[in-house]
């Protein structure tokens, strides 16, 4: 297969200084005085096949910049290209089918699935919404999608509450390949899953964007996790990214100093093994009155005056690994 | 040597549902030794939150029994006690954090009404007294500007801070066995990483014991000096960290240990799985538990429960055939 050129290097998603600033209604006329900045000027891109792992503390803002990116959020500012195509502002009607492209798996499934509909028809609602064959074609179409998720045929007539969590993220899953997309947010989908579940989930999407030849947003919490599925990963931090670069590098040689004290506070499975831990003093400020200058100097060990006034920029620096930047004034 | 402050043996503990009635835990066996950290891992519905619940006596009532076994607490048998009696150990000589701090504080009372009402209750001091003890708690648990934060509500401070303030009313009358359920659970890693720092100052402070159950075999490898891995109900094995970390015996703790992610593994290699998964507590299999997933299954593990082995002085196991079970490489699990 010849790839066009241009083609191959164009991203799939573009993201440009997205802002989500969501109003704070207060007083007798819920005037917006106050904004909670929970995505304040994110800009990334992700090339066919890959898969961008999105790490950061509850309240960061990356489920919100998730949700934007799926365009269940109208964003403040900024610009989400999909395929060098603009579709931050575009109404519903043409939006819809991109939305076959751009596809979602939340974290609970429970909650995600609704409980009144079978199985069979969950996964062919989808079809139906974007007019995809007819009944047959669609009826064969979900046996085949429980099989590549690894359900038996006969779940179509069961009900979600029948399956166990794990299974219940195979039919999420299921749901969210349903359309044939190109690039799916996976907003944290083995958070609520046990250990040993965990891994057939992971191993699942890993086959699974191989076979289909996915691109992810991968957002979750557990850095472990989120490197073991990604090619490049980013740290969020009360609403920005502060590090980008491929997981291995930002792992062990995070150059943020938040990166450092997120990777030196993860328990590793090994008594033996030795962490310097740099335990963070604090708790996150609140992203309606964010810090001045970095925002991450309120609890940063390395803070300086410069810190506290001037807000640094996500940049390359000559010291780091040729892929990784990072917004910090001490590097 | 330590001796051990809590001692379980043969711990039965089994729930009224409407599907009939289910055994949570059974025939659980082991030992808490004073100041030591004690870890118990599992998934869940693996009996590692009963147990603790029995341990308390705090089981749902009239539904969670305690059918059999003893909980030996300081020489004292637990299960024979009068709720009366009860009253007078909980919270004075055992105390208990929970894994969401806003469940176990009372929405309508300030921090300080709720810390000084424990005070109050187990020991023979007054009001002032109380409360002044109170801030000094609260200012050992870490929490800032203490004197203010007396007056406040749960709702107005940080999931941490709950948890820190948890901690304090669970620390508050220097009980000598601390029961911490999923302490950390619902907290980010870096705020996880301050609990368990701060627990494990009190307790080298204080000397207490502390039983700490969770989910994530990373907290136990840090926190830990010994550990039980649960598995429906039961042991599937015990030893102290580096025993059961180093030299995983039993094809669950094996399989545990092999599936999570690390740091240090390869992107998007496959992880070894434990395929299907817990079976139900009202059709447990008849044999081993872990029998309908083990890749190393005989006739014989369907049909006989396995009992408890020694490895070694400290090691135990609940497996047929650990003996011919292939050597494995403590980093990655079972070895090709």
């Amino acid at each position: 297969m010849s790839v066009d050129r241009e083609n191959a290097v164009q991203p799939i998603l573009q993201v440009r200084d997205l802002k989500m600033h969501f109003p704070v209604r207060e007083g007798l006329l819920l005037r917006a005085s106050k904004f909670n900045k929970a995505v304040d000027g994110v800009s990334f891109s992700i090339a066919p096949g890959e898969t961008l792992g999105l790490v950061g503390e509850s309240g960061c803002g990356k489920s919100t910049l998730g949700r934007c990116i799926t365009r269940l959020y109208q964003p403040t500012e900024g610009q989400i290209l999909f395929q060098g195509q603009d579709i931050t502002r575009l109404p519903a009607r043409t939006l819809k089918p991109i939305r076959r492209d751009i596809q979602m798996i939340f974290q609970d499934p429970m909650e995600s699935l609704n409980s009144r509909h079978t199985v069979g028809e969950i996964l062919e609602e989808p079809l139906v919404v974007q007019s995809m064959g007819d009944g047959a074609s669609r009826r064969k179409r979900v046996v085949d999608l429980l099989d590549l998720v690894g359900l038996p045929a006969r779940s179509v007539t069961r009900y979600p509450f029948e399956f166990s969590g794990g299974q219940r993220q195979r039919i999420g899953i299921a749901r969210a390949i349903a359309l044939n997309p190109k690039l799916i947010v996976c907003d944290e989908p083995v958070s609520a899953l046990d250990v040993s579940i965990q891994s057939q989930i992971l191993n699942l999407l890993i086959d699974l964007q191989q076979e289909l030849k996915l691109s992810y947003l991968f957002i979750a919490h557990d850095l472990a996790v989120v490197k073991h599925i990604s090619d490049r990963i980013a740290i969020m931090y009360l609403g920005k990214i502060v590090e980008t670069g491929p997981g291995e590098s930002v792992y062990l040689n995070p150059q943020h100093p938040y990166t450092k004290s997120l990777i030196s506070a993860i328990p590793v499975p090994d008594p033996h093994h030795k962490t310097q831990r740099i335990v963070l003093h604090g708790d996150v400020p609140s992203p309606i009155n964010p810090p001045s200058g970095c925002s991450f100097h309120t609890r940063c060990p390395q803070a300086t005056e410069r810190c506290s006034q001037q807000m640094p920029v996500l940049e390359h620096h000559a010291s780091c690994h040729e892929h990784v930047t990072a917004a910090c004034h001490h590097i | 040597m330590t001796d051990p402050i809590l001692q379980i043996k043969n711990l039965i503990t089994e729930f009224d549902t409407d599907e009939g009635r289910v055994r949570a835990v059974d025939d659980v066996t082991f030992s808490v030794n004073a100041g030591e950290t004690l870890g118990i891992v599992g998934e869940s519905g693996c009996g590692k939150s009963v147990t603790a619940q029995s341990i308390m006596r705090l089981l749902p009532q009239p539904m969670g029994q305690i059918v059999g076994g003893q909980i030996l607490f300081q020489g004292q048998d637990l299960v024979s006690l009068t709720l009366d009696q009860m009253h007078k150990i909980r919270g004075a000589k055992i105390g208990m954090v929970f894994q969401e701090p806003m469940t176990a504080l009372n929405p309508v009372h300030t921090i300080g009404r709720q810390l000084a009402e424990v005070m109050l209750l187990h020991k023979k001091i007054t009001k002032q007294e109380a409360l002044r003890l109170s801030v000094e708690m609260l200012d050992k648990v870490g929490i800032p500007s203490p004197d203010i934060r007396m007056a406040e509500y749960p709702h107005q401070l940080s999931g941490g801070m709950r948890q820190r303030v948890v901690i304090a009313m669970a620390l508050a009358c220097q009980p000598q066995l601390l029961i911490a359920d999923e302490p950390t659970t619902a907290l980010d890693v870096t705020i996880q990483a301050q609990i368990l720092e701060l627990i494990a100052e009190l307790q080298r402070d204080m000397g207490m014991a502390v039983i700490l159950i969770t989910h994530d075999l990373g907290v136990i490898a840090e926190t830990s000096r010994d550990v039980v891995v649960m598995y429906a109900g039961k042991v599937a094995e015990k030893g102290t960290v580096t025993d059961v970390f180093d030299k995983p015996s039993h094809p669950y703790t094996r399989g545990l240990l092999a599936s999570i992610p690390r740091l240090d593994t390869p992107p998007k290699a496959k992880l070894a799985i434990i395929p299907g998964m817990v079976p139900g507590l009202l059709d447990l299999p008849k044999g081993c538990r872990f029998e309908n997933r083990c890749a190393f299954r005989t006739d014989e593990c369907v049909q006989v429960q396995p009992p408890m082995e020694s490895i070694s002085a400290s090691h135990e196991l609940a497996c047929l055939r650990w003996r011919e079970l292939p050597a494995v490489d403590s980093r990655s699990g079972v070895t090709a």
